[in-house]
């Protein structure tokens, strides 16, 4: 293997796109993840310069549905950028036989590449009676993830298995199922919760990383702001139909068919931060609540306790109208999601003076890291 | 003796170890391992049982959505719940829309690479490409300039330097019969079936908001049917539905079939291996008068035992002494006993690691050795998948399925002993996706008719509100997950979750031995498979990968002392 590392333009050259399809990917790339149009030549320049970063992609107590999601991502050069652009070392979903030289490709790039490649993490990690509920070749998840994470620059934190340990961290988690951050400690780790996250999103986020040769910049619990600093209830579609006291009452009624808000069927769009509502799944297609379900809040902390999901947040007789909904967004915020209640206490949900102030509050909480 | 491990390899629930023995260049003896648990029988106790699909989905993102369809089936078997012919059809149609993604990508991207050589791609004639390829199909992207492009492009990507996703495979190894222009065609369509399945999903999308993970209800399904509302399913969803669904089966006949057809006469030796298990078992699923009436299922319900056609055993899931799983060999204990096996509605999930502690080189496969139980069928273990559904069709007289099968078989010009192989198992599934994709063109069709005639119920709300539950109420769902035969088993109690038990396709198939040492399927396809060089043991990969294990799985192997002398990644 040479040590030669074409840069993304190269690649494409090569592969016969033209540099006009270059420059709309970037553009398209600047635009995902949230950058102005002055923005786009940054993109276009790091895109022309950059090497391949070398990446290594761990499973651990997981489904794989991280995994699934990310090969959905919806632009077809997008995909192309994602398999090709980055030097993609280990990873036991993607890679194709390799023989012996897999496990040396994990150690060589660890070893050459130390302080500088990045570690996606898709799973949780098992800590209960020594780690023995997820073993990899007789070693457990636990001795892996901290081997791999001493010399890797930077953390992904895939879904919420690795973010937050979902659902089998959920009450009485039995194998003491642990997110990374608290296995891992000295390491900078973006979480890119939801189960899973949507495809675009864990592309934008690589490619932030690609073009800009940093970590996207962070709300205060580790989430890529970009995709993660509205609640899906400030974006839904269907928002005004809660400002307006309109709610389904029970699935496929009448409200139902017309595409009422879903609050009282137990949605947990207010309480839930993610890019549902704006970015879409599956390239734009729809989302749970534009398909008739609520939402079951799946990018969020202990949202698997947090049930029974089609119990409303607050069973208020009458609830309804404005004010009073305001009231509750802010109770429930305190009460159920505890490791957010800063952040949901700032994000009452009617004004859009208030909505800009927890913007400006988000900014000051994260910041590079 | 050589011993073998292979370890991991991942699959839906995590984790795969199978260690093998290596004698006079065959495997004689094997042990199948899950080496991860999360505990979901755990975690489901004292839930809303509505709640309960959305837990189980997350058993698996590959086969993601068959476990939520078996949890609102177990839970409406319990409460007698009818749901509206909608709600069937949309989910038969989700379940369409999941084996055809499913299956495509199993062939691409997790199994392809045991028959397809990459490099060898490098060197063919783009000319010679193109007329092999417009002799076997009618796809549109078959030119020789299109096999000339993607040859630059493959080229370029090897002289990087940096093979990324083709790093470093088995590339040469003398088991790669085809020729490069063959080769050449299935780089090309790994390529395209890559961008084509994330297509075929977004009718999850559509009908349950995401994929992976789409949403179910308990009593139908959560969209609404509208023609006059932007916000529900109209005229413009549906018909975004029908367009996924005529590429779908143009893209699985002229390029999925296809390559199927053209593969797999260069590897008819592996009709000879890989068979295993005598005994089949389907659950059945599609139900095209509701889910009650199976005998109107599309694909039918029951065991085949002993490869005899001639007869179909009735499975009965409620039969407490039929479906019994056994944790002889599994870290787990039972009050009643490690060595007798239980009914899932009064099985237990208690851990009970008793292996080695990690780091370890072996396990100890005379006791415990998997977090796997061990499933049964009246005793005897099953083989279920893709060839057992077909083998069930056919001895159940299905006329679609026997003239499918046949079909194939006419093609190949092979006799139906092929099937029971590492070869067969491969078709099968190629052959039940051609099926699928004009199945789900049925269901589409009377879904429309169903609209045009009035009836736009998706959901039946009588049972939903727990109030009208009776105080204990036992249930089992069924259904046919890609890789096979699925069910969950629930108790409810004052309206909780009182017991739940999955018992899942791999289950039956990778488990460990039972109490009586009967193996289950790996265990017992692996036995009498050559492995020509342990240090490139693709042999292995090509008929546990036959099975549909998932998406990764990596090998690691010892020699006869126990040293560690190679791995391999794999898909």
């Amino acid at each position: 293997m040479n040590d030669k590392q074409p840069t993304y333009w190269e690649v494409m050259e090569q592969r016969g796109y033209t540099r006009r399809d270059f420059i709309r990917f970037c553009s398209w790339m600047a635009a995902f993840i949230g950058l102005e149009a002055t923005g786009i030549t940054k993109v276009v320049k790091a895109m022309e310069t950059k090497p391949r970063l070398p990446v290594v992609w761990f499973h651990f107590q997981e489904c794989t549905c991280c995994s699934e999601s990310f090969i959905r991502t919806s632009h077809p050069i997008v995909a192309d950028i994602i398999l090709d652009k980055i030097s993609l070392d280990y990873t036991e979903t993607l890679q194709a036989a390799a023989g012996f030289q897999a496990e040396e490709a994990l150690h060589n790039t660890m070893k050459k590449y130390k302080g500088e490649y990045v570690m996606l993490v898709e799973g949780s990690i098992p800590t209960n009676d020594g780690g023995i509920y997820c073993t990899i070749g007789g070693r457990t998840a636990l001795e892996i993830v901290q081997e791999a994470a001493e010399g890797a620059k930077a953390i992904i934190a895939w879904g919420s298995c690795a973010s937050n340990g979902c659902i089998q961290s959920a009450n009485p988690n039995p194998t003491g199922a642990k997110p990374v951050h608290k296995v891992i400690s000295g390491k900078p780790i973006v979480k890119v919760p939801g189960c899973p996250p949507i495809g675009e999103v864990m592309a934008g986020v690589i490619v932030h990383i690609l073009t800009f040769d940093r970590i996207p910049q962070l709300d205060g619990l580790g989430r890529p702001k970009a995709f993660y600093s509205r609640r899906v209830h400030d974006t839904c579609y269907r928002r005004p139909n809660y400002d307006a006291g309109l709610f389904v009452e029970t699935f496929d009624d009448e409200n139902a068919k017309k595409g009422y808000c879903l609050y009282k069927v137990g949605c947990r769009g207010p309480v839930t931060y993610n890019a549902c509502g704006v970015t879409r799944w599956n390239n734009g297609v729809s989302y749970p609540i534009q398909s008739g379900h609520p939402c079951i809040g799946c990018s969020e902390e202990r949202f698997w306790d947090n049930g029974p999901f089609y119990q409303h947040l607050a069973s208020f007789p009458g609830f309804g109208i404005e004010t009073t909904a305001d009231k509750i967004g802010v109770a429930i915020g305190a009460a159920t999601v505890a490791g957010i209640a800063a952040h949901a206490i700032s994000t009452n949900i009617r004004k859009r003076k208030l909505i800009k102030e927890e913007i400006i509050e988000s900014n000051e909480q994260g910041g590079e890291q | 003796m050589t011993r073998i491990v292979v370890d991991p390899i991942t699959r839906i629930e995590g984790h795969l170890r199978i260690e093998v023995e290596v004698k006079d260049g065959k495997i004689v003896d094997a042990y199948s391992s899950g080496t991860m648990v999360r505990g979901f029988e755990i975690i489901l106790k004292g839930r809303d049982p509505r709640d309960a699909w959305a837990f189980t989905e997350r058993a698996c993102g590959v086969c993601t959505t068959v476990h939520a369809l078996a949890s609102v089936r177990t839970v409406e078997d319990a409460l007698g719940i009818i749901v509206p012919p909608n709600a069937e059809l949309i989910r038969n149609l989700m379940f369409c829309a999941q084996y055809l993604q499913d299956h495509v990508v199993h062939f691409y991207h997790l199994h392809a690479l045991d028959w397809v050589d990459v490099v060898s791609a490098l060197k063919a004639d783009p000319v010679k490409t193109s007329e092999i390829a417009q002799k076997i199909s009618n796809y549109s992207k078959s030119s020789p300039k299109y096999f000339s492009d993607l040859q630059k492009r493959l080229t370029a990507f090897v002289n990087s330097g940096q093979l990324g996703i083709f790093a470093n495979a088995y590339w040469g190894h003398p088991a790669y019969k085809l020729p490069p222009e063959v080769n050449l065609i299935g780089v090309a369509h790994y390529l395209e079936a890559l961008e084509w399945q994330k297509e075929i999903v977004k009718i999850h999308t559509i009908f349950g908001g995401k994929n992976p993970h789409p949403n179910y209800l308990v009593g139908g399904v959560p969209c609404s049917i509208n023609l006059d509302e932007a916000n529900a399913i109209n005229s413009e969803r549906l018909a975004y539905v029908g367009k996924l669904l005529d590429d779908a089966e143009q893209f699985v006949e002229q390029v999925y079939l296809a390559d199927v057809f053209a593969v797999a006469p260069f590897y008819l030796e592996w009709a000879n291996y890989g068979g295993g298990l005598k005994n089949y078992l389907a659950y059945g699923d599609l139900p095209t008068a509701g889910y009650n009436e199976v005998s109107k299922f599309k694909f039918p319900r029951g065991v085949v035992l002993d490869r005899n056609l001639n007869e179909v055993h009735p499975v009965d899931g409620k039969n407490l002494d039929e479906i019994q799983e056994y944790i002889t060999h599994s870290w787990y204990e039972y009050s009643v006993g490690d060595d007798k096996p239980l009914h899932p509605w009064n099985g237990e999930t208690k851990f009970n690691f008793t292996g080695p502690k990690p780091p370890y080189d072996y396990l100890n496969v005379q006791g415990k050795y998997s977090w796997l139980k061990t499933p049964r069928w009246n005793g005897k273990p099953m083989e279920v998948g893709p060839l057992a559904r077909l083998i069930v069709g056919y001895a159940s007289g299905n006329e679609e399925i026997k003239k499918a099968v046949n079909e194939a078989l006419k093609k190949l010009n092979v006799p139906a002993t092929v099937l029971f192989s590492t070869l067969g198992r491969t078709a099968a599934r190629a052959i039940e996706t051609r099926l699928v994709a004009r199945w789900a063109k049925e269901f589409y069709q009377q879904l429309l008719s169903n609209i045009k005639n009035g009836d736009t119920r998706t959901f039946n709300p009588e049972k939903w509100d727990p109030s009208t539950w009776p105080y204990e109420a036992k249930g089992v769902g069924m259904t046919e997950a890609p890789r096979g035969a699925l069910a969950h088993w629930i108790v409810i109690k004052d309206k909780k979750i009182e017991n739940y038990q999955l018992v899942v396709p791999s289950t039956w198939n990778a488990s460990p031995r039972d109490a009586m040492g009967q193996m289950s399927a790996y265990e017992a396809s692996l036995i009498g498979t050559p492995v020509k060089n342990p240090e490139q043991p693709l042999e292995i990969l090509r008929t546990i990968h036959s099975f549909d294990p998932c998406i990764a799985c990596a090998v690691h192997i010892y020699d006869e002392k126990g040293r560690y002398i190679h791995q391999l990644q794999t898909f």
